[in-house]
């Protein structure tokens, strides 16, 4: 092989042959790939790293950020006026929910602690913008202007004005990076709203999701709506998710259910991230080993 | 070192900080926040190709190493996806450099392209493995652009190296 295989005369010495270095290589890269999508080892060194790259990206963030906000400039007045009109009157139709909602808190407090149950869980919330999309074309994530210094932890959900959009899977000092809904590697567990079945939602890689593990025979109807069910441990229950668009009843025991998100996953903007503040302890062991 | 081997002019030395500002230049414009425009070049990949046919004893592997490291942190890919497609790049293009600086620079793109095609299949390898969805075809418009580009950029990188060596006050350039 010409091409590829020609080696130096010995005299001339350069270390180990090129060809050995390229397999030395690619084993530490199979490792390190390895390590991090199969055990997630490599968080800490991703972390140390970032702080090296994190000026660069700051500067090549700048001149996307300038087309952006140019834009966003050169918006007509006329279309101004007509978000604003358009926001004031949301605002005054959610304000009156608002309301209600006090009252409702105020009345579910005191009848839960009439009955003695636990409170319902307290949450908090970080409102942060859509800086951009993450570049890697495999996976669909976005990156937030807020990060740990803000607050913003792994796992909290991230909503828009209408629903669910992602969840936080990674944070950095000031930024963190958000995997959406969609992303085929992205579940969540949910429940519907009209009578309580729960299953798991997945993303599909592209704009629907899929809702899996729900019995065939289970009482689910094209336009129900699914909410987070938070028995998880980490998502805030009762979050709007998806509607209920398409239920296939193959031969299989599961039924094969088709959802549209709510929230505008991909042209959102502005988000709120959501997350406990306090986490429920941990799950007993199991049954078995108590009875021993 | 000539521009090509048949051409009959002398270039000065390669300034290494030169190379590794380069690089550093690449490594931030493959930062920059493209959204999911296809066609993007990957501007590592083609610098760093560049430079290990130029200096092939000096950058290789492990440069191309390094770097695929950064990328793959800055762009929250798979820790060593960028690596080991920018280390196999780099020791092809470290072994062809030999036979493709026969060439001129159009023709030295033709060379290079299946190089740039083949980092990106290896990438699209790794994250289907990893359970990823395929991207669609368009992914590999990259390569397409990155040859595209290899001529303009490797003018413009070896700008500083046509300055003559005895300065002429007289000389506009």
């Amino acid at each position: 092989m010409p091409f590829v295989g020609h080696q130096p005369p010995p005299i001339f010495k350069r270390g180990p042959a090129p060809l050995a270095r390229l397999f030395a290589f690619v084993a530490i890269c199979l490792l390190l790939l390895v390590a991090d999508l199969r055990f997630r080892y490599l968080e800490v060194v991703r972390h140390a790293l970032s702080v090296v790259t994190y000026p660069l990206q700051m500067a090549a963030a700048t001149p996307a950020d300038f087309v952006g906000n140019a834009s966003r400039y050169f918006a007509t007045l006329i279309e101004v006026q007509r978000e604003n009109a358009e926001l004031r009157r949301q605002q005054l139709s959610s304000g009156e929910r608002l309301l209600r909602f006090e009252l409702l808190a105020q009345e579910n407090a005191h009848l839960r602690g009439l009955l003695d149950m636990s409170r319902r869980v307290e949450v908090k919330s970080i409102a942060a913008d859509i800086l951009y999309n993450a570049p890697d074309p495999f996976a669909r994530k976005v990156i937030l202007d807020r990060g740990a210094q803000q607050g913003v932890e792994a796992g909290q959900a991230v909503v828009d004005a209408k629903g669910v959009v992602g969840q936080v899977t990674r944070v950095h000092p000031v930024q963190s990076e958000v995997t959406l809904l969609t992303d085929r590697n992205q579940s969540m567990p949910v429940m519907v709203v009209r009578n309580g079945v729960r299953g798991v939602l997945f993303g599909s890689g592209h704009g629907r999701l899929e809702m899996r593990f729900v019995l065939a025979d289970a009482d689910i109807r094209e336009g129900d709506q699914l909410v987070t069910s938070g028995l998880d441990g980490v998502f805030v229950p009762g979050l709007p998710v998806a509607n209920v668009v398409g239920v296939g009843r193959a031969s299989d025991a599961f039924a094969r259910i088709d959802c549209e998100p709510l929230a505008a996953i991909e042209t959102s903007v502005q988000v709120l991230v959501i997350g406990r503040t306090t986490y429920p302890p941990p799950p007993p062991p199991p049954q078995d080993q108590l009875e021993r | 070192m000539q521009s090509t081997h048949r051409s009959s002019r002398i270039l000065l030395p390669v300034k290494l900080w030169f190379v590794y500002l380069s690089l550093f230049l690449a490594l931030g414009l493959e930062y920059v926040p493209s959204g999911r425009v296809p066609g993007v070049p990957d501007w590592m990949a083609l610098v760093l190709a560049i430079w290990c046919v130029r200096e092939p004893l000096r950058i290789g592997m492990g440069v191309g190493f390094v770097f695929g490291l950064l990328v793959d942190v800055g762009q929250g890919a798979a820790m060593g996806q960028h690596a080991l497609a920018y280390v196999v790049l780099a020791y092809l293009a470290n072994a062809a450099a030999r036979r493709v600086l026969w060439f001129p620079l159009l023709q030295q793109a033709v060379h290079l392209f299946p190089l740039f095609v083949l980092s990106q299949v290896l990438m699209l390898v790794v994250r289907l493995l990893a359970g990823a969805k395929f991207p669609g075809w368009w992914y590999f418009l990259s390569s397409l652009s990155s040859a595209l580009l290899w001529a303009p950029l490797s003018f413009l990188l070896m700008l500083p190296q046509y300055q003559p060596v005895d300065r002429d006050d007289n000389r506009p350039i």
